[in-house]
């Protein structure tokens, strides 16, 4: 057993622990998109950043593969933080505007627009699919190809792999694929589309955005 | 035929004394640089010219050498003839009969082909007087000049790979170790990690066997120390490499060399195999009893493959892209187990440290970085090419004494230090001493050692966009802040050259850097914003002028530009009008012509042409 301190709090954590493990333990929310407990953590989609060390000398280290270290001090929610995944929130919307596990995050961080193009991809490149198919379902029927802006998940040169089983692994993996939101796509605006389902309840409850996931609060309001 | 192996310190000694035996000194010696910027110039061509020359001229003995790179680029070829020292430089084959029947038989100096001071147009026979090679300390490019890349035995002759006998039969592991530690070499690569509390990791990590290896994946736009050094003096890198796989304990290692560099993957490869031949690689090095086998790799050249990490898995045969390193790789590396990578400069400088001690080489540098360092001074200077020189040099030293000032006799405006991730300096700050922490301080950083200055006539926004869109090619695309960011940054960049930059922009840009600092995963996204961020700091006018003004205050960013005539100077001679590829100049002879704007491409040929200045940039 290890002693680490998260958000001032002194907790024990075991030794193979990662410091997502160990926050997630303790029931501290954060947010992933690329990790999946079943599958090796892939530290892409950089949301689950924590600060580590105290004084002037901090870092951040995505806590999904960071392994706890004695008397680490870790903040979860720090302000350095919530900008750093604001703005990752920010740039993965402005790719991807149609996702609702994006829309929801957004909603959840107050992203309240993106100040970036919209592209309208369908995909945010987090890899899930294929860590899924490689490490779960032994097939490696997909993988990456090419580089930097052009990276794209894809069978090897692009035709249908023969290991693919259509298992659909991958497809109940993708964090962005399912459930697509389906709001007016106004460019550089969150949709909102959930308020179409719920009720608005930004006028009796100020800072709350309630968009897909359908908050407590709606219900009372109504 | 397979060569007697050296077998121990002595039969090394020994050999010495038989090649230099060999070597009369008084027989002439002409060395031809075949650098790749040489090459370039047709060195090759002088090489073959000179041989049928000796030959027809009947000369005898006479030793014709062909040689790395010397440094001095900008004048290619490069011809120097020993024993007296003369230094030709842009050499051409026309020369090469006049070179061999008066320099070479006669001993006279041919006046023509010396350098000649710009300034007060002195004629300098030898290198050493040369400005350029007068102000630098060269410590690693030396012997450049003097040996044949391709046969050990003239780095031999040089005292080569007598370090490695110093490490193997007078000191153990552990003081070479500390003897490196003392001299505080830091990496070279551009982290300035020091080399020897690295090697220190590696030894000490659990797991076997540990690995060694050399980065020579430089990619920086503008660079090419590293390849200079692989390709004219590989065998100081195959000895540091075999020092410090002593001192580590690694029976094995890999020289990760950029596929784009045929000559220094050609050089390296016949250096390996002579090192083999000697004994002085493979089992039982000089019968000491350590066993180390070094290959080659040769890399698919990205320049994220650059990065420890993505190195090593691209050297484990997988997509060069980087991991993260909560564990370090001297931990845990190449197939999981110890590596320790260091740069080609880094491993350069061990036998150096080794043969002259740790105390010579910290008596050069500063207070935090030892040693010199080689930059490959490129851009608006009038002497390009590598530069080596110590540590704590400062920036006018390096670009008005070496460089000889700016090309044109222009104003110098920034130089762009550490390549594409590192950042522009003004002129303000020409002055500071540069070593790793100064250069970091000032939002730059030391890099591999590229060093591009800039003029007047350079649109800051515009550099940060190039380098920008440059790293948005090379972004491995792996995590989100660096993939996302910089496409978005190239974007806003773009936007603001072509007068669409918007209020906000600049606090976007701002953020944006921020984050990429933060949370991207190697050390290519960390740094990536560098570039925007220094032209911010240092030059955030021209931003606020594009921006606000919609204009390019040095006339670069072309959607901002118009070429138009001026009425009172024009004299209707037509030359831009026949030179215009679009077509976009109307007017008869000895009539005002008028440049049409919708047809202008914005090339500048009506400017260029115009000799009467007519053709004005709004």
């Amino acid at each position: 057993m290890k002693r680490i301190k998260i958000n001032g709090i002194s907790v024990q954590v075991e030794d193979h622990w990662t410091l997502l493990e160990a926050c997630k333990f303790y029931g501290i929310d954060i947010p992933t998109l690329c990790y999946y407990a079943g599958l090796s953590p892939g530290g892409l989609c950089r949301l689950c950043v924590v600060e580590i060390g105290k004084g002037e000398r901090t870092n951040l280290v995505t806590s999904c593969n960071y392994p706890v270290e004695e008397r680490l001090v870790v903040r979860t929610h720090s302000e350095r933080v919530m900008r750093t995944r604001k703005m990752l929130v920010e740039l993965l919307l402005a790719r991807c505007p149609s996702s609702k596990t994006l829309q929801d995050f957004a909603a959840k961080m107050g992203v309240q627009g993106v100040r970036f193009r919209v592209k309208h991809e369908t995909c945010i490149l987090c890899g899930l699919c294929v860590r899924m198919c490689a490490e779960q379902m032994r097939a490696r029927a997909i993988g990456f190809a090419s580089r930097g802006k052009d990276r794209r998940v894809t069978p090897p040169f692009d035709i249908k792999s023969e290991e693919c089983r259509t298992c659909g692994a991958c497809l109940f993996i993708c964090p962005v694929c399912q459930l697509r939101c389906q709001g007016p796509q106004s460019p550089n605006v969150v949709c909102g589309a959930c308020m179409n389902i719920e009720p608005v309840c930004l006028e009796k409850h100020e800072d709350v955005r309630c968009y897909l996931d359908t908050c407590g609060l709606c219900f009372k309001g109504r | 035929m397979t060569r007697k192996k050296i077998k121990s310190s002595s039969d090394l000694d020994k050999l010495r004394q038989k090649i230099l035996a060999k070597r009369d000194p008084k027989i002439p010696c002409i060395t031809v640089c075949a650098g790749t910027g040489c090459q370039a110039y047709g060195s090759e061509n002088v090489v073959v010219a000179l041989q049928e020359e000796v030959e027809n001229q009947e000369l005898g003995k006479v030793y014709i050498r062909v040689t790395g790179c010397h440094g001095f680029c900008e004048r290619g070829p490069l011809v120097v003839i020993y024993p007296q020292g003369i230094c030709y430089t842009e050499v051409k084959t026309e020369d090469v009969p006049d070179i061999v029947s008066q320099t070479v038989r006669e001993g006279q100096i041919i006046d023509r082909l010396l350098y000649t001071e710009p300034n007060t147009g002195e004629k300098i026979v030898h290198e050493s007087g040369i400005p350029f090679y007068k102000y630098q300390t060269r410590l690693l490019l030396e012997n450049n000049l003097k040996i044949d890349p391709k046969n050990i035995e003239d780095y031999i002759a040089l005292g080569g790979y007598s370090a490695l006998a110093k490490a193997l039969f007078e000191m153990t592991p552990e003081q070479v170790l500390e003897e490196v530690k003392k001299a505080n070499l830091r990496g070279r690569g551009g982290g300035g990690f020091p080399a020897g509390r690295k090697w220190e990791t590696t030894r000490n990590a659990l797991g076997n066997p540990k690995y060694v290896i050399v980065n020579c994946d430089e990619g920086d736009p503008g660079a090419y120390m590293n390849r200079s050094l692989m390709e004219g003096n590989p065998h100081s890198v195959i000895e540091g490499l075999i020092i410090g796989a002593y001192a580590i304990g690694s029976p094995e290692g890999f020289i990760y060399v950029r596929e784009e560099y045929p000559l220094a993957v050609e050089n390296t490869s016949i250096a390996l195999a002579q090192a083999r031949e000697y004994g002085l690689l493979g089992k039982n090095i000089m019968g000491s009893g350590f066993d180390f086998a070094a290959k080659i790799h040769r890399s698919a050249g990205a320049f994220v493959s650059g990065e420890s990490s993505a190195l090593m898995t691209a050297l484990e045969g997988k997509v060069g892209e980087p991991k993260p390193k909560y564990v370090h790789t001297a931990v845990e590396g190449l197939w999981g187990k110890p590596s320790n990578l260091n740069n080609v400069e880094t491993w350069a400088n061990v036998p150096l440290i080794i043969t002259r001690g740790a105390d010579w080489f910290t008596s050069i540098g500063t207070e935090g970085s030892k040693g010199t360092k080689i930059f490959s001074l490129v851009g608006k200077v009038k002497n390009t090419g590598l530069v080596e020189v110590p540590m704590g040099i400062t920036l006018r030293e390096i670009i008005y004494n070496i460089g000889g000032g700016i090309l044109g006799n222009k104003k110098f405006k920034a130089v762009q230090t550490g390549g594409p991730s590192g950042g522009g300096i003004p002129e303000s700050l020409i002055d500071t001493a540069i070593d790793f922490d100064e250069l970091t301080k000032l939002g730059s950083m030391m890099g591999s050692g590229g060093m591009i200055v800039m003029d007047e006539a350079t649109c800051m926004v515009d550099v940060a966009k190039y380098f920008v869109n440059f790293l948005v090619e090379e972004s491995c695309g792996k995590c989100v802040p660096c993939r996302e960011g910089l496409e978005r940054m190239s974007e806003i960049l773009t936007a603001i050259c072509e007068g669409r930059g918007e209020e906000g922009d600049i606090k976007l840009l701002e953020e944006l850097a921020e984050v990429m600092k933060d949370a991207s995963l190697c050390g290519l996204g960390t740094t990536a914003p560098n570039p925007v961020l220094t032209t911010l700091r240092y030059f955030p006018d021209e931003y606020e002028a594009h921006i606000q003004e919609k204009r390019c205050p040095v006339h670069v960013c072309r959607a901002l530009i118009g070429y138009y005539i001026d009425a009172g100077k024009c004299t209707g001679c037509l030359a831009c009008l026949k030179a215009c590829p679009e077509g976009a100049i109307t007017g008869e002879k000895e009539e005002v012509h008028i440049i049409n704007q919708e047809k202008c491409n914005k090339c500048g040929i009506c400017y260029d042409s115009c000799k009467f200045d007519a053709v004005i940039i709004k």
